[in-house]
């Protein structure tokens, strides 16, 4: 006891508790650490060559706004964030969905037909995972919609995604120029990975926010009216409310009924 | 002692043995004289002798009042299972992606008239196409009435009843989009709520006058309902009658031509010619809503699903006669609501709507006023003016639909922003430009159309129509020959007044003193807006005018100094003819 006392008193004890205090913490980390979202590629054995070729692809076709290691850029035309922990999922649609590399800078990325296979998609995301853990690509029985509740998917969407992008999936404008894209034609992956990404000016629906059943419901709610599941009584007129009603009843609707005036006053004359 | 006929004399002799009356009775249809006995309505007689004069143009209020009928007869229909309750009930019936949602009894009530009601759809859908054409008929039937002048005395008051009824129409409407309680209807109240709490001081009095207490309440939707089938069906009926029946009082305009004058109306008569052509222009009407109600949707109510106040979709907007008051609000400026004395003032919403939707009407419903004050036209007119004839009054007119467009495009500012292509802020701020510049240069543009097409009528009636065929003189000048206008084709151009302003009817400034008269403000108010009104008028050409015009013939017609070379060239033309005579 004594002598731990005296041990106590000496010079190195600093060093030493400091030492062991750094140990433990980093042993306690190691053990202790927030699990990493499940990493696909690492799962299905992702092989290094795919994430060399990824940095090979990305070096050809994001490096000049992204930066050499995609630690983002600050430019004029040149600007893209870091894509350090962005994820699978996040390069998946951008680029599954045509909206990265962007033909021009703007002050949106506007989707349009990929120029790259499959495969290609899935090397860049295992280059841009192996930068740092983010979420990524989904579940396929997410996105199968199977068993999928239709309703429910309505009310999540009436709830967090019809203010910007209206309550038939048609789109919105936002403010500038920017807006929220029709979600008519969109792959169910695509819609989950937004969801889970949230890509320029959509917020994040993490599985916090909402479970993976409930965007797979929502996917089933857009997909239905994708179907025409809300196609009634006639021609929808692009799905836009008043606007479409107000444009087809000033120009057909009361042209037909002036034409027939017109007629009728000739009638007599 | 009385024969009484028997057998084949009794066929032949029908000759009633009864008073004297009856014997001068004329043969009349039975039921019309078993009626005239009781109520006296053979006097009424006279009114299918009354005289419609033939436009197409006419046919627009007409429009407007088919659409009516249409919505009454269908609005009957809807209320047989329309539930106007807002009472909580789970969606079950047959619309899959709303199943087991849960929403108010009017929303649940009409999914089920549009899935479950045999044939609900197809009428909720002539309910609201009828509607929105009512509507577009009233704007039609407003501008045909405003540009050719038919507000002018003595028709003053029946506009201002057509004003209140285009007022009433537009409540009706927003009462009956209301009633679903879908989401996009119940942004709709919620902002209806906003317009009334932005009345300084009573704002939320009002509100919570008229929600029964806090938004939404459980209030809202009957009392929408008892004004939306009540009320103001009972109202409009009611001031359609009396407007309708001013018509009739004051028999209908006609526009102006050959035989047509302010005393009388040419046309054809009620009976039966224009019974038929009435008759038969609703079944077109009804033929073409109901045509169109069965191949396009109107209002998908299923689409919205049910609302909730936390919630909205991008793309809301009302119906589109209320378009003018929600651009109005998208265009104010956000500065305009502040804090004072402890109190929010929200001028940013009370300018667009409890101070907007009230001036356009009163604006509408004074301007025959202001007018005739203007003019000082105080006589019955019955010819419709042409529009290019009354230039300033065309223009006003003009320049209020653009500044009502500009309003209302700027409703779908956000539409127009995803369509195009464009920012939402650039279109706000391009309309902002408009709403201040385009009525000014519409105004403008208008007014000199107007006096343009003026001056082409002047040039027409004086100089007629060229020909086309050249004529050579002898010593080999050309001119075209002009062709001067039968007198039924000129009289179109010719027929109208001749306008004055009031610096030159109301006489001299001063007396015969030389003294200055006194003279109010109003008086020069009204002399300065005369002149506004008339200062660049192109007058018609006078009997005097076109006499002159005749005599010098058609080289007349050709423009300025090219016209005196020909007379010139003809007077030598004539010179050495008569020198040639000599030698």
């Amino acid at each position: 006891m004594s002598k731990l006392a005296a041990y106590r008193r000496s010079p190195i004890a600093l060093i030493v508790l400091l030492f062991l205090g750094l140990a433990f913490t980093g042993t306690a980390y190691a053990a202790l650490q927030p699990t990493a979202p499940s990493d696909t590629y690492a799962a299905s054995g992702a092989a290094a060559d795919d994430v060399e070729e990824g940095r090979k692809l990305f070096l050809a076709n994001c490096a000049s706004c992204h930066g050499t290691n995609a630690e983002g850029k600050t430019g004029v035309n040149t600007a893209g964030p870091s894509l350090v922990g962005v994820g699978s999922a996040a390069v998946d649609f951008q680029v599954g969905t045509g909206r990265m590399p962007m033909a021009a800078p703007g002050v949106q990325a506007a989707d349009k037909p990929t120029v790259f296979t499959d495969k290609q998609i899935d090397q860049l995301g295992a280059f841009v995972d192996s930068l740092g853990p983010g979420p990524s690509v989904p579940d396929a029985q997410y996105t199968d919609l199977v068993n999928a509740d239709i309703a429910n998917g309505g009310k999540i969407f009436r709830t967090n995604c019809a203010m910007c992008h209206n309550s038939s999936a048609q789109g919105g404008a936002l403010t500038r120029g920017k807006y929220a894209p029709s979600l008519m034609n969109v792959e169910p992956k695509h819609i989950y990975e937004a969801m889970l990404t949230g890509p320029q000016s959509m917020p994040v629906f993490n599985d916090a926010t909402l479970q993976p059943q409930e965007k797979e419901d929502v996917i089933a709610f857009i997909k239905n009216i994708e179907e025409g599941g809300n196609e009634y009584g006639g021609h929808s007129l692009g799905s836009l409310g008043p606007a479409g009603d107000a444009l087809f009843i000033w120009t057909i609707g009361i042209g037909l009924l002036i034409a027939a005036a017109v007629w009728l006053g000739r009638k007599a004359a | 002692m009385t024969t009484i006929p028997q057998g084949a004399e009794a066929v032949r002799d029908r000759t009633p043995t009864g008073t004297s009356s009856d014997d001068a009775r004329p043969s009349l249809p039975p039921p019309l004289v078993w009626a005239d006995d009781r109520l006296g309505v053979a006097k009424g007689m006279g009114l299918f002798k009354k005289v419609f004069p033939d436009h197409w143009s006419f046919l627009l209020g007409e429009i407007a009042m088919y659409s009516m009928i249409i919505c009454l007869i269908t609005g009957t229909f809807l209320t047989f299972w329309f539930v106007p309750s807002m009472g909580h009930v789970i969606y079950d019936g047959s619309y899959v992606p709303l199943k087991g949602v849960g929403m108010s009894e009017a929303y649940a009530s009409t999914l089920d008239i549009s899935f479950d009601i045999k044939g609900g759809l197809l009428i909720r859908q002539l309910h609201h196409w009828a509607a929105l054409l009512f509507i577009v008929g009233i704007a039609l039937h407003v501008a045909r009435v405003f540009f050719t002048g038919a507000f002018r005395k003595p028709r003053e008051l029946n506009w201002v009843i057509g004003t209140v009824l285009s007022l009433l129409a537009i409540i009706e409407g927003f009462a009956g989009y209301s009633l679903p309680d879908d989401l996009l209807s119940g942004t709709g109240i919620r902002a209806m709520n906003g317009f009334m709490s932005s009345a300084p001081v009573i704002g939320t009095y009002m509100t919570f006058f008229v929600f029964g207490g806090e938004f939404p309440g459980e209030a809202i939707i009957p009392r929408l309902y008892i004004a939306h089938v009540l009320l103001l069906p009972a109202l409009l009926v009611g001031l359609f009658a009396v407007h309708i029946f001013l018509v009739f009082w004051h028999k209908h305009t006609q526009y102006p031509g050959p035989g047509r004058t302010n005393t009388n109306v040419v046309g054809f008569p009620l009976m039966p010619v224009y019974t038929a052509k009435a008759g038969g222009f609703f079944f077109i009407v009804f033929g073409i809503t109901a045509l169109i109600s069965a191949t396009v949707t109107i209002n998908a109510v299923w689409a919205y699903g049910p609302y909730d106040p936390s919630q909205v979709t991008a793309g809301s907007q009302p119906d589109f006669y209320m378009w003018f008051s929600d651009g109005a609000l998208r265009l104010l400026p956000g500065w305009l609501e502040f804090e004072l004395w402890g109190f929010t003032w929200s001028f940013n919403i009370f300018l667009g709507s409890l101070l907007l939707l009230p001036l356009v009407w009163i604006i509408l419903g004074v301007y025959p006023f202001i007018e005739k004050w203007v003019t000082g036209d105080n006589r019955e007119h019955h010819l419709l003016d042409r529009p290019r004839n009354a230039p300033v009054r065309t223009a006003i007119g003009a320049a209020a639909i653009s500044i009502y467009l500009v309003l209302a495009i700027a409703t779908i500012n956000d539409i127009l922003a995803i369509k195009l292509h464009l920012s939402i802020n650039d279109i706000t701020v391009a309309l902002r430009i408009a709403f201040f510049l385009l009525p000014v240069i519409v105004f403008m543009v208008t007014k000199r159309l107007c006096l343009s097409l003026q001056r082409a009528d002047r040039d027409l009636v004086l100089h007629g129509t060229e020909t086309g065929r050249i004529q050579r003189t002898p010593e080999g000048r050309f001119y075209e020959v002009h062709e001067d206008l039968d007198a039924h084709d000129r009289w179109h151009l010719v027929q109208h007044e001749a306008q004055h302003p009031l610096s030159l009817t109301a006489g001299p400034d001063t007396d015969e003193y030389g003294v200055a008269k006194p003279r109010g403000m109003a008086f020069k108010v009204r002399r300065a807006l005369s002149e506004f009104y008339f200062r660049d008028r192109v007058d018609p050409v006078t009997p005097s005018e076109l006499a002159a015009a005749h005599h010098h013939g058609e080289a007349e017609a050709l423009p300025g100094g090219h016209a005196e070379a020909i007379e010139e060239a003809r007077a030598e033309e004539t010179l050495s003819l008569r020198s040639d005579d000599r030698h």
